[in-house]
């Protein structure tokens, strides 16, 4: 699946090929690689080249929206060895983005990360792709395989005296290897459990050296913003929220997809773009951030913009820009207990509060669901988030508490009848046509 | 120093502390599970959670460094919420049945329930079950309690230096075990027990034999090595039911070897002694106190009377207590005998007369920290010292050097600088090598014995090392075997060059738990004495053995054997019998182990340590020191008037020190002996940890781990193949006389070439005879 | 002492080597995680045996890469089919047909999640989250091959193909 439309192609000015466009040759067409050329010819100081990156407001973009130049000058100047390590582990449901930006244009990430170690000071990097991706993994190693050979990677890069080089490290089926420094443990060879903060990566990272870790989309913006300037990207977007971000875009939508568009896009057009909702039913409600943020209904996601800002004001969060839709087909205790079973599956179980909650909170929503729910249990379900969340050593545990907790708040009526009546208020026959399985028409969803 | 408030108390802390830590100082408790000042932290149970002000969440405790200014409170509505809110997660999936669970009674979970826990769960899902672990003979399990704090697998990769556990599998599933079919086998592994915060790890012998307050608790001291580690004994009925470390920092922290732990088993032994017998017309027969005493009196008497005084000998185990071994000696002596000797796996008694006094580790136990540069020269350092290596690792973790001179490799689990590994014959000149290299780096001469060397590539690396130290930061150390070498005092004097060029403290480490005390109790031959190997090859008429099995604890047991058997009079004080005592002895007299009488033994760095008894003396034991006293009364020696044990203790010492005096490692001696020639295969013995003592022999969980495998013999590669064998071949091993042995042949990638390592100690080598011996091994 | 990683193929050692080589030197560890996917290819599952010798060759602890082996879930500990189907039935996928398309696959072959075919052709597993929500249904075919907008004709067509 390529890109299916874009207000401000940038990122994904690459995909028009599909999978014809990844190779270096393509991206040297598309003036690939020339910001590092410019970069090291001019002999660019570091500290130009992260005010660049301030300049642009580029917020990360794994999900929290941490501004990535401002993460880069935490990066100690005099350290013998550094890393630039990249997070393509996109394991929360409903993100599928960096995976057609390293299907599509590899090169761009590539590029961003050499950028970045010679902000930064460091001479290896790493990119962590998520093993379900085997083939795009693969890919990226041949892509590695070019710059190398055209001498972008390696030693004295382009005459320079820069060197850096760059390796591709596959997980295998662990979520919480997005969260940073479970990746760094599992690039370690070690289980994918995240350490405690602090010290920062930015002090100790991969091996115990200083490491600067950033998303695949925020690398592959680089080359990008240092061709217009920083200024210029900012401007794209909203003030604080510079560019433009790619949403993924799943659920009940005719044509799901990504799309880039500038930062403060209307939900409404980003919809529209995806095709609007699928069989013309009504929205019911949109997780708009990846399935750890909280869910809005459908009246209140109408009336956002898509920025960190105009989300967070809603009581969610963009998180990685991935966008789950769901229309009236759906029923609320289903896919909560769908998304509680992910948090109990995925739980790394090093904090007692995750380890112990995660499953606790999936059992309950499991009960309800299956007609065995307690009036007391939304309570319960409540009081066990709360005990959950703001505990424990990476964010899991409250990704886990997120959607309950809005789950309940936005449709709790949908619990109650549960509970109550021991079965969905949706009728299953709905549900069973919402997802288009059966009648699919072979054209759903083709390029 | 920063300074921070703790619970509106203002203190001054280490920069880089923990909350944690800072909280200890001023001694406000904060409940944690997965915190341990000995291993890194994990900050996973979260139950040490505080409100720390301007954080928006609640922080551990154990993981949050402290800042200039923090205000902590470890008491407010915020951070006891979180306690409790992480106290119910513990508790859902943890069995509630504490009355059933060997941990009831000192569980951490239990005690910090009644604090934090609500009365009612409102868990009302299915609970986890979790398979139990076989981890060997010494640990159970019971997985299900297991609350995943990971203190156990940090301590098996961190302090023990190898990952025997982990934590497989994640999230709820999440389970400790070791690999699939492996068990647990480092030497330290009984701490794991005393880690777990609950009852998922328990002690299998101990194992639902006693609850915790039934039992009585005496600090003791450890009578294994010469670490002299801290104990609490606990008893039941005057039995021992277990034994628990008791922590001490300079000694050994919070830590045991299982051989510690676990060999308080043997004390309930049936090989226990309990009456005293006497052979009579060459039949066993138990006797009454008094007919035994006057039967052991009137034997040593007759012989002196009729052979002379110097026709007794006196072997003391190094295990026996101060005054016992004052008491001995002076009894001997009294008889006129100065064959008294303690250093019964000792080889080489040159040394004897050259030295400037009592050979001991060269410095305090804790300094060992503070040493950037360490030499261990013969040792079998990680199980006969398990302890110290840990200290050693620890000092290579944090960038101290660490290297090896010794005839075997084993992996000491320590991460080593350089090595240098050969036969035992060659040993001295190696270690002449270092000295050469050594005094070459720092331009100084070296003895002119050394003129001839020529410095290898391992010599080299390990004078560098060494060489490359801080001032005074260095230490040479000999081992166990570099004592027992048949060229001891050449290894003493090198060793003492070797420091003396550094700069650096030169140390022995204490085989026994009496190695330093032996000395102190004047427990060793007199100018006209024979030494322990002496009196064996020139075999006496009479022996009085105090404590040890000669077979097993002497440098050539088949030759203590044969020169017992011969013997006339055979006097053993001892609280185990056996065969070989029933064939060689005449009186068998029981004495108290170390749980039974009061004692002092003093360790390697020869501190003081006195202890009371722990039970009641069984059966009919006595005390040595008190059968000793009637002994020298019925033979009528003035001097034996004491009343306890302690004015035997102050009458050795003069006094009651803290620490002895005259600790020296210097030697005079007058020429180095380098050079052997050998021909034929090289014995390298070592004592393998479960049977270097009487005790530790008979405790039968011990007896079934895998450091007490029988025999083997080992070889590398290149022997092996020289002498027609392959691993798993039986071989047949003699000493040119009659006695062969047959074992199975083993491949030892860590052994020099020309060398065969069979253990000593045991039941099935001890026809072998020497530990420094010249094999000849074939394919049987 | 025989190596025990003499089990695993020159070719795998050849490929593990590969992977060691992209670390720093003492950093080999690093390279478990793709040293037991090339091992799981060449024997089809993780034995432990299988796993102490990819430790061995790594000088890492057995435990501690069973403690890898047992966390990342595209490991099989135990014996799997021919072909491993992988359905992501996550949320976003399941609003597309991800249960159904499971639910289709069960039907078909007579086997629930974690089930292998009489036949040892087949092996169903429930999968998290690929990555690839907006091509749901989505299956993971022996972990490596993704395949797309899994409705029933697809789905027949893959099973069809797989020999
Ligand atoms: C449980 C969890 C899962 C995460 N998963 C991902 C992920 O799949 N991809 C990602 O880029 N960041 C993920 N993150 C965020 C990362 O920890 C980190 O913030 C991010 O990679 C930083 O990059 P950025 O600044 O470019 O956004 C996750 C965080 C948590 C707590
Ligand atoms: S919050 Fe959960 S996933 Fe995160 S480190 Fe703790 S146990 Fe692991
Ligand atoms: S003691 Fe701090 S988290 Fe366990």
């Amino acid at each position: 699946m390529a890109l299916i439309d874009t207000i401000n192609p940038l990122l994904t000015t690459g995909w028009a090929k599909g999978d014809a466009g990844w190779s270096l040759k393509d991206y040297e067409a598309r003036g690939g690689y020339a910001q590092l050329k410019r970069i090291l010819s001019s002999k660019m100081s570091q500290d130009d080249l992260i005010a660049e990156v301030k300049k642009s407001v580029l917020r990360g973009r794994g999900g929290a929206g941490f501004p990535t130049g401002l993460k880069w000058s935490f990066m100690p100047k005099a350290a013998p060895e550094k890393y630039v390590v990249c997070n393509t582990d996109e394991g929360e449901p409903g993100t599928f983005k960096d995976r057609d930006l390293l299907r599509f244009d590899p090169h761009s990430t590539i590029e961003g990360m050499i950028i970045a170690g010679y902000a930064v000071g460091a001479k290896r990097g790493y990119n962590y792709i998520h093993g379900e991706i085997f083939e795009i993994y693969q890919r990226f190693e041949e892509a590695l395989d070019q710059a190398r050979a055209a001498g972008y990677l390696g030693n004295n890069i382009l005459g320079s005296d820069f060197s850096f080089d760059l390796f591709a490290h596959h997980g295998w089926g662990a979520y919480i290897c997005g969260e940073e420094t479970g990746l760094l443990e599992s690039i370690e060879g070690k289980k994918g459990q995240p350490r405690f903060k602090p010290p920062f990566p930015a002090n100790f990272g991969l091996y115990g050296k200083p490491t600067t870790i950033n998303n695949t989309e925020t690398f592959a913006a680089i080359p990008f913003i240092l061709g217009m300037g920083g200024e210029a990207y900012l401007n794209l977007g909203k003030p604080n929220n510079g560019g433009t971000k790619l949403f993924s875009v799943s659920g009940h939508v005719n044509r799901p997809g990504n799309y880039e568009v500038p930062m403060g896009t209307p939900f409404a057009k980003l919809l529209e773009m995806a095709g609007g909702m699928r069989g013309g039913r009504k929205l019911k409600a949109v997780i708009p951030g990846g399935s750890s943020a909280p869910v809005l209904p459908a009246d209140v996601v109408m009336e956002c913009t898509m920025d960190y800002d105009s989300i967070a004001k809603a009581g969610s969060m963009l998180g990685s820009g991935a966008v789950i839709v769901m229309d009236e087909t759906v029923c609320m205790v289903k896919a909560l207990e769908r998304l509680s079973y992910f948090y109990f599956e995925e739980s790394c179980g090093q904090c007692t509060p995750c380890r112990e909650g995660s499953g606790w909170l999936y059992r309950v929503v499991h009960r309800i669901e299956h007609g065995e729910g307690r009036p007391e249990d939304l309570d319960l379900l409540n009081r066990v988030t709360d005990n959950m969340m703001g505990k424990t050593i990476c964010a899991l545990a409250d990704a886990a508490a997120f959607p309950v907790r809005s789950f309940i708040k936005h449709f709790k009526s949908e619990f109650e009848y549960h509970i109550e009546h021991k079965k969905c208020l949706v009728d299953p026959d709905v549900q069973r046509a919402g997802s288009g399985f059966f009648s699919a028409s072979a054209t759903a969803g083709t390029v | 120093m920063v300074e921070i408030e703790i619970d509106g108390k203002t203190l001054e802390v280490a920069e880089g502390s923990t909350i944690i830590e800072a909280a200890h100082q001023l001694g406000t408790y904060i409940p944690h599970f997965c915190y341990h000042k000995k291993l890194s932290i994990a900050a996973n149970c979260r139950m040490c959670l505080v409100q720390v002000e301007k954080a928006p969440k609640p922080m551990p405790a154990c993981a949050t460094p402290v800042t200039k200014g923090m205000k902590v409170f470890t008491h407010s509505d915020l951070a006891v919420k979180a306690q409790k809110a992480v106290m119910e997660f513990l508790l859902i999936n943890h069995p509630l049945d504490c009355p059933i669970c060997d941990q009831g009674g000192e569980c951490q979970l239990q005690d910090l329930a009644v604090g934090y826990g609500e009365s009612a769960s409102k868990y009302e899902e299915e609970k986890r079950v979790v398979p139990d672990k076989d981890l060997g003979p010494l640990v159970s399990t019971d997985m299900t309690r297991c609350i995943n704090c990971t203190r156990c697998i940090r301590f098996t990769a961190e302090i023990a230096g190898f990952m025997e556990l982990g934590q497989s599998y994640r999230g709820e599933r999440a389970e400790v075990m070791p690999f699939i079919g492996k068990t647990v086998n480092t030497e330290l592994s009984g701490n794991i027990i005393d880690l777990c915060p609950v009852g998922a790890l328990t002690s299998k012998p101990f194992r639902f034999s006693a609850r915790t307050w039934e039992l009585s608790r005496r600090k003791s001291v450890s009578p294994h090595d010469g670490l002299g580690s801290n104990l609490i004994v606990q008893t039941k009925h005057d039995k021992v039911m277990r034994v628990l470390p008791l922590e001490n920092e300079d000694i050994n922290e919070c830590w045991l070897t299982d051989k510690e732990r676990f060999s308080y088993q043997g004390l309930s032994s049936s090989a226990r002694l309990t009456k005293p017998m006497v052979k009579q017309g060459g039949q066993w027969v138990e006797v009454d106190w008094s007919v035994a005493l006057d039967y052991a009196a009137h034997a040593l008497r007759d012989v002196a009377k009729t052979h002379g005084g110097a026709a007794i000998g006196g072997l003391l185990s190094p295990h026996a207590t101060l005054e016992e071994m004052y008491l001995a000696q002076k009894l001997l002596r009294g008889m006129g005998s100065e064959n008294i000797d303690f250093r019964l796996r000792q080889s080489d008694f040159s040394a004897d007369g050259h030295r400037r006094g009592t050979p001991w580790l060269g410095m305090k136990i804790a300094d060992i920290a503070k040493l950037d540069r360490v030499l261990v020269v013969g040792s079998f350092l990680r199980k006969d010292h398990p302890l110290l290596a840990q200290r050693l690792r620890q000092s290579a973790k944090r960038g101290a050097q660490i290297s090896v001179l010794h005839s075997a490799d084993d992996d000491l689990l320590i991460k080593l600088t350089a090595r240098a590994i050969a036969a035992p014959s060659q040993l001295p000149a190696l270690l002449g090598q270092v000295v050469k290299a050594v005094c070459a780096l720092k331009g100084t001469a070296s003895d002119t014995a050394l003129a001839a060397v020529t410095v290898s590539a391992e010599a080299q690396a390990i004078a560098q090392s060494l060489a490359s130290g801080s001032d005074g930061g260095s230490a040479v150390l000999l081992g166990n075997f570099a004592q027992q070498h048949p060229q001891a005092a050449t290894l003493q004097a090198l060793a003492g060059q070797l420091a003396a060029a550094l700069g650096g403290r030169f140390g022995f480490l204490g085989e026994a738990a009496n190695s330093v005390g032996g000395y102190v109790g004047k427990a060793t031959p007199g100018a006209a004495g024979l030494g322990a190997a002496a009196m064996l090859k020139d075999p006496r008429h009479a022996y009085v053995v105090l404590g040890a099995e000669p077979e097993f604890d002497c440098a050539d047991g088949a030759q203590a054997l044969a020169s017992l058997g011969k013997a006339a009079a055979v006097v053993v004080l001892t609280s185990f019998k056996s065969q070989a005592m029933l064939d060689y002895a005449a009186v068998l007299l029981p004495v108290s182990p170390f749980s039974e009488t009061s004692g002092t033994f003093i360790n390697t760095e020869g501190r003081v340590q006195s202890f009371f008894a722990a039970a009641k003396p069984l059966g009919e034991t006595r005390p040595a020191w008190k059968v000793l006293r009637v002994l020298g009364n019925l033979l009528d020696m003035p001097g034996f008037e004491f009343n306890s044990s302690e004015d035997v203790r102050s009458e050795a010492l003069a006094g009651k020190p803290d620490f002895v005096s005259g600790l020296d490692n210097g030697i005079d001696l007058a020429e180095l002996n380098l050079n052997t020639s050998i021909n034929g295969v090289e014995r390298v013995a070592d004592v393998p940890i479960h049977f270097a003592d009487a005790l530790v022999r008979r405790a039968p969980s011990l007896q079934q781990a895998t450091d007490s495998a029988a025999p083997t013999a080992r070889m590398n590669a290149a022997t092996l193949g020289k002498l027609g064998l392959v691993a798993g071949d039986r071989a047949r091993v003699g000493t040119g006389g009659a006695a062969t042995v047959t074992l199975s042949a083993e491949l030892d990638t860590g052994l020099p070439d020309g060398v065969v390592r069979i253990a000593a100690a045991h039941a099935d080598t001890v026809a072998l005879g020497a530990m420094c011996a010249v094999l000849s091994v074939e394919k049987a | 002492m025989n190596n025990q990683y003499d089990m695993l193929s020159s070719e795998s050692l050849r490929r593990i080597d590969r992977e060691v080589a992209k670390y720093p030197a003492d950093q080999k560890q690093s390279a478990v995680m793709a040293a037991l996917v090339i091992a799981q290819d060449e024997k089809g599952w993780l034995a432990k045996e299988t796993i102490a010798a990819v430790a061995s060759y790594l000088g890492m602890a057995p435990i501690a890469a069973y403690e890898v082996a047992s966390f990342y879930n595209m490991y099989d500990l135990n014996p799997v089919g021919k072909y491993k189907l992988t359905v992501c039935t996550n949320l976003p996928c399941a609003l597309s047909g991800g249960v159904h398309a499971a639910d289709y696959v069960k039907q078909k072959l007579g086997i629930d999640f974690n089930e292998t075919t009489a036949d040892g052709k087949f092996t169903l597993k429930e999968g998290e989250c690929m990555g690839a929500c907006g091509d749901a249904p989505v299956m993971l075919v022996n972990n490596k091959r993704m395949c797309s907008f899994m409705l029933p004709e697809q789905i027949d067509k893959l099973l069809a193909e797989c020999k």
